[in-house]
């Protein structure tokens, strides 16, 4: 028994260290369910920082607020702590899209979104009129705070043919009489 | 509206259940022609107690009573458990193996399309291992009978327990199955055996006429395409297959294939009870494996084990591994595992 | 005779063809006003190249291909355009879409048309000509033509398929179009043929089509070209069923005809190769059928963009007992949300649909695993499973289960004992998935330009930094304490700025009109803060991401350089350079 005990210690030895998991896998694991806004509204500097205080404890997995709920449902399950809404008690879905959008005319070419936009999106040289790429805009809305003249609105993103998606059946079976 | 917008129009689950029930009737027929009208109480009090049990857990869980009361499900099965059962039983027996099995195997389980366990055997191994006293008490052919019970007799038994006149033993007689184990337990030939007179040509006297009428049921529902040739054939090749190695072993101590194949559930458990499309798997390769696996389990149990048959026990035990059977027989998809050229 | 080979599954539904294909196919009368759908075709919608007011000619180009997976639309008739704007389409959404209404003048005056020369042409220069004639596939999938015509596969094409199976119920459109126009195909396929230098061509047609199959056989005299006669069975027309049908290859999953030397086109295609590169005539009407819940059902010849509601009145208008449209075929079509909309290149069956021609569904029972799906799933899936996956929306197993191999024919809710509209819960799942998969591919993007970013502002906090040092250090050496030391630079830049924001709200305060949300927000301490912090740019110019994964890369300036923000400043009147000390 003492040298089934010894062997199967070797055994577990050697795969611990044969075995070991490079990094801290937890962080890679939150940062991959968060949305990659880089907003900042969970009151980190970005995604990263949040997953990593996630990971470590120091910060509930409520506190996504682009992510919404399912973020923060997939998050709990992922630490295997009991689920709290996002945002209090009432919850919040996942915000609907938004994307910045530059009103053109009104834009004096400050630069001043183009520092705060955390993904490089906003295009512009000073003096000159900004715009946005919109397929690449996270919709974090750092660079509304940041625009002096407040030429920047977050314009929610429409439905349309291109991103129309076929909805859930809406016959369920149980209700069907 | 969403496609396709034509439907078949021919198959439903209501049509596909009754073509079942159906494929039953000749065997129920053979059934009252060779043992007597109790198997007709035993149906219509199991019918009634699972449409009733039904009705009931529709209603809890807040089902429309309309569509899937009369979508036959629980009608064929508390045929199937009033077949497996002896129809020779008091009342409580046939309604307490019925209502478990529509309420606790197939409601408390999501109800219809999502049971694990094919319900009827469910009912049937409650009642196998709660009663098991009554469970063995099967009527004799009413060719051997002293006193062939009639269809008042046959319900005064049913709701009083007792028949005037004749002893309970006058009337029910040991099961081939059984009487060969009893048997050969003490020492006999098998060939002695089946000289008694409980034995007719291939198996029991009367019942191998039921397991030839399940035989003919099946064909009908596999020419209908109701269910596929895998399961059945798996199962009967596997059971034949089995007990001529053993027969061929020791010719004496075990009974031939054909008795095998004609006694006890074998029949029925091939073409109606291990095909039951919610409790078996769905892939061609998957429904071979769980054939085959029934059959093994049936002569395993009958042979070796306590009971003197095991269809119940093995569909059971293979429902269980239907999960794991369809995940790992996942047939080659179009367009899979092709060379590109 | 040939033999074929046989594909899994497969159903028979009631065909219905007798009803529109005893009528040859008549013109359809041209209409007052068309709305040309920009989008008709997989891949990027055209971009217009006519303006609101343009007079057109028919058959003249008003949306331009954009990018490689795209194609031309044109003008129907000639006429005057009346609107550049989204416009109710036949799409299963049944949300509008860009379209370009044209006005028409009736005279139909054309532009000039002009034969050209495949045989002894640059085969680019015919696949340009399909493209910019808008050639796409007419089988459903409206794919461009000139796309699938380029011989890319190293191994070359062995066989060119044309689908003329049209084993949809209903729909006649490709049958009669093969009786009447025979030698049209051929020609089509000639130079399908020339482009592509097949091997061999196999036309495929179902055997309840012997008018359509004699008429091609009877073209194709001579031509080497071989028609193939198959059983009919639901859905032998789909492209990688018709292929195993009549070559017994199967396309891989995920890969195109063309990775096993195959391409397919359907025979309605072909036609319009031809008429595009013998004829100049760009694709601007289709043969679409009529039928269902209709007096008169036949095939007409009708221009893109002809209202459908027009359409159906062609076919004596829809009985009164009509409850809903069908566009394409009952097992894979979709409803038709709006009348208005306009007769798209991809539409080739209109269905009046009656409560007693397609009754509504029971509705449906539980799933109980009966099996019947997997044996009708041409694409040998396991129907159950898919649906247990998608009606749980777990995706992963869905996928995991090939739901990608689906080819949503239908043929699995058809013979559905419970009634399941299991082909929804399939086309729910795979958008759902396509979409989380964009997202997340978008987010890691997002992530890789945010880690970028910091990356460098970090560089250029420490290049930064390195300046400042050497600057004292030089400071200290010279022993030349000037003031100046205070940042002249931040104050003229403060200064500047201001006067632009007063500027701007003096504008803002005219445009009292508001067009947008502007969110009013308090953030005086921020602005100079930001504004004093130093430019986050590269001293060079040259593009700090140089494996940014984008379309585009290259006009994705960053923050401009340091020296052109000041430079910016100095037209201001602003003159204070320190990066010149």
């Amino acid at each position: 028994m003492v040298f089934l005990g010894i062997v199967l210690g070797a055994v577990l030895g050697y795969a611990s260290i044969r075995f070991k998991v490079e990094g801290n896998p937890l962080v890679e694991k939150v940062e991959a369910t968060l949305p990659q806004t880089q907003c900042g509204q969970c009151g980190y500097a970005g995604c990263r920082p949040y997953a990593e205080a996630v990971a470590a404890g120091k910060a509930e997995p409520n506190q996504c607020v682009p992510g919404g709920d399912n973020v923060a449902k997939s998050l709990a399950e992922l630490l295997g702590v009991e689920f709290k809404p996002v945002g209090g008690d009432q919850g919040s879905g996942p915000k609907p899209k938004q994307i910045a959008f530059i009103d053109e005319s009104t834009c004096v070419g400050c630069t001043a979104c183009i520092k705060a936009c955390p993904v490089d999106c906003i295009i512009g040289a000073s003096k000159l009129m900004h715009t946005v790429i919109a397929n690449q805009c996270t919709g974090c809305e750092l660079c509304v705070p940041a625009c002096p003249v407040d030429c920047i609105a977050m314009l929610p993103v429409k439905e349309n043919i291109a991103n129309w998606k076929w909805h859930y059946p809406v016959i369920e079976i149980k209700k069907a009489a | 509206m969403s496609a396709p917008h034509v439907l078949t129009p021919d198959r439903s689950v209501s049509t596909i259940m009754l073509m079942v029930l159906g494929a039953l009737v000749p065997a129920i027929c053979a059934y009252y022609y060779f043992f007597g009208p109790a198997i007709l109480i035993s149906l219509a009090l199991s019918s009634v107690t699972a449409i009733a049990a039904e009705a009931a857990m529709l209603r809890l869980r807040k089902y429309p009573l309309k569509f899937f009361l009369f979508d036959g499900s629980a009608l064929l099965t508390a045929w199937l458990l009033a077949l497996s059962i002896p129809p020779m039983a008091p009342w409580w027996l046939i309604v307490v193996g019925t209502a478990f099995a529509i309420i606790v195997a197939k409601h408390l389980y999501g109800g219809l399309g999502n049971n694990l366990f094919n319900p009827a055997m469910v009912g049937f191994a409650v009642l196998m291992i709660s009663f098991p006293a009554f469970m063995t008490q099967w009527p004799a052919p009413l060719m051997l009978s002293q006193h062939p019970v009639g269809f008042i007799e046959a319900l005064q038994y049913y709701f009083s327990g007792t028949l005037s006149g004749v002893k309970l033993d006058a009337v029910t007689m040991a099961t081939p199955l059984d009487t060969l184990k009893t048997q050969l337990q003490l020492q006999h030939a098998v060939s002695d055996v089946k000289q008694m007179p409980i034995f007719g040509a291939f198996g029991g006297k009367g019942s191998e006429i039921i397991a030839a009428m399940y035989l003919l049921g099946g064909l009908f529902l596999w020419q209908k395409r109701i269910i596929t040739w895998h399961i059945p054939v798996s199962f009967l090749a596997t059971l034949i297959l089995i007990a001529a190695v053993f027969y061929g072993i020791d010719g004496s101590r075990y009974a031939s294939p054909m008795f095998h194949l004609f006694t006890g559930g074998a029949m029925l458990g091939a073409f109606f009870i291990a095909t039951d499309y919610v409790t078996s798997p769905t892939t061609p390769r998957g429904k071979l494996i769980f054939g085959a696996g029934v059959g093994l389990l049936e002569y395993l149990i009958r042979v070796f084990g306590g009971y003197p048959d095991g269809i119940a026990f093995s569909v059971l035990i293979m429902n269980a591994a239907v999960p794991l059977i369809d995940a790992y027989t996942q047939p080659r998809v179009f367009g899979h595992n092709t060379k590109a050229e | 005779m040939r033999t074929f080979y046989k594909f899994h599954g497969g159903v028979h539904p009631p065909e219905h063809k007798e009803e529109s294909n005893r009528l040859p196919i008549a013109p359809a009368p041209l209409a007052k006003r068309l709305t040309v759908p920009l989008r008709q075709h997989i891949g990027n919608p055209a971009i217009p190249v006519v303006k609101v007011g343009d007079q057109v000619l028919k058959g003249q180009m008003i949306g331009a291909a954009d990018g490689f997976i795209s194609a031309a639309v044109h003008a129907p008739t000639s006429g005057t355009v009346s609107a550049i704007e989204p416009h109710a389409v036949p799409h299963p959404s049944g949300l509008p879409d860009l379209c370009i209404t044209i006005e028409a003048d009736g005279e139909e005056r054309w532009i000039e048309r002009a034969p050209l020369d495949y045989r002894n042409a640059d085969p680019d220069a015919v696949r340009l000509r399909l493209r910019d004639a808008g050639v796409v596939g007419l089988g459903g999938a409206v794919f461009p033509s000139y796309v699938k015509l380029n011989p890319g596969a190293p191994a070359g094409i062995k066989t060119l398929v044309l689908n003329g199976a049209e084993c949809e119920p209903w729909i006649t459109s490709d049958d009669r179009l093969m009786r009447e126009r025979a030698a049209e195909v051929v020609e089509g396929i000639k130079i399908m043929a020339h482009l592509m230098c097949p091997k061999e061509v196999l036309i495929g047609i179902e055997d309840n089509k012997p008018e359509a199959a004699a008429a091609m056989r009877a073209a194709c005299q001579g031509t080497g070209y071989e028609v193939v006669v198959v059983p009919t069975l639901y859905p032998s027309g789909g492209e990688k069923q018709l292929i195993k049908l009549l070559t017994g290859k199967e396309v891989p999953a995920g890969q195109r005809p063309v990775n096993i030397g195959v391409t397919c086109s359907n025979t309605g295609t072909a036609c319009t190769v031809h008429r595009a590169v013998n004829h100049g005539e760009p694709v601007i009407s289709r043969i679409v059928t009529v039928t269902g819940n209709v007096p008169e059902p036949r095939n007409f010849e009708a221009l893109i963009g002809t209202p459908i509601a027009e359409i159906i009145q062609l076919a004596g208008g829809a009985r009164p007992d009509t409850t809903h449209y069908i566009l394409g075929g009952p097992m894979m079509g979709f409803g038709l949300n709006n009348l208005n909309a306009p007769l798209a290149k991809a539409v080739n069956c209109v269905i009046a649909a009656s409560p007693a021609l397609f009754p509504p569904p029971p509705p449906p029972m539980p799933c109980i695993r009966c099996g019947r799906c997997a044996q009708a799933c041409p694409c040998e899936l396991q129907p159950q499973e898919l649906f247990w996956f998608s009606h749980s929306q777990n995706f992963d197993k869905a996928r995991a289960y090939n739901l990608f191999d689906c080819i949503e024919c239908g043929a699995c809710s058809y013979v559905c004992p419970s009634h399941i509209p299991l082909v929804s819960y399939y086309r729910f799942a795979k958008s759902e998935i396509a979409m989380r998969d964009m997202e997340k591919k978008l987010a890691e993007q997002a992530k890789e330009r945010f880690e970028l970013k910091q990356q460098r502002i970090e560089r250029e906090k420490q290049e930064k930094a390195a300046r400042f040092a050497e600057k004292a250090a030089a400071a200290a050496k010279a022993a030349a304490a000037a003031s100046g030391v205070e940042d002249p630079e931040a104050a003229a830049k403060k200064a500047a700025i201001q006067a632009a924001v007063e500027r701007a709200k003096a504008k803002k305060a005219e445009a009292a009109a508001a067009l947008l949300p502007l969110p009013l927000r308090e953030r005086a301490g921020e602005r100079g803060e930001n504004l004093d912090a130093p430019s986050p740019s590269p001293p060079s110019r040259t593009h700090p991401h140089p494996n940014l994964p984008l379309e585009g890369e290259g006009t994705i300036a960053l923050s401009p350089s340091r020296g052109e923000l000041e430079r910016g400043f100095e037209g201001e009147g602003v003159k204070n350079n320190t990066e010149a000390s």
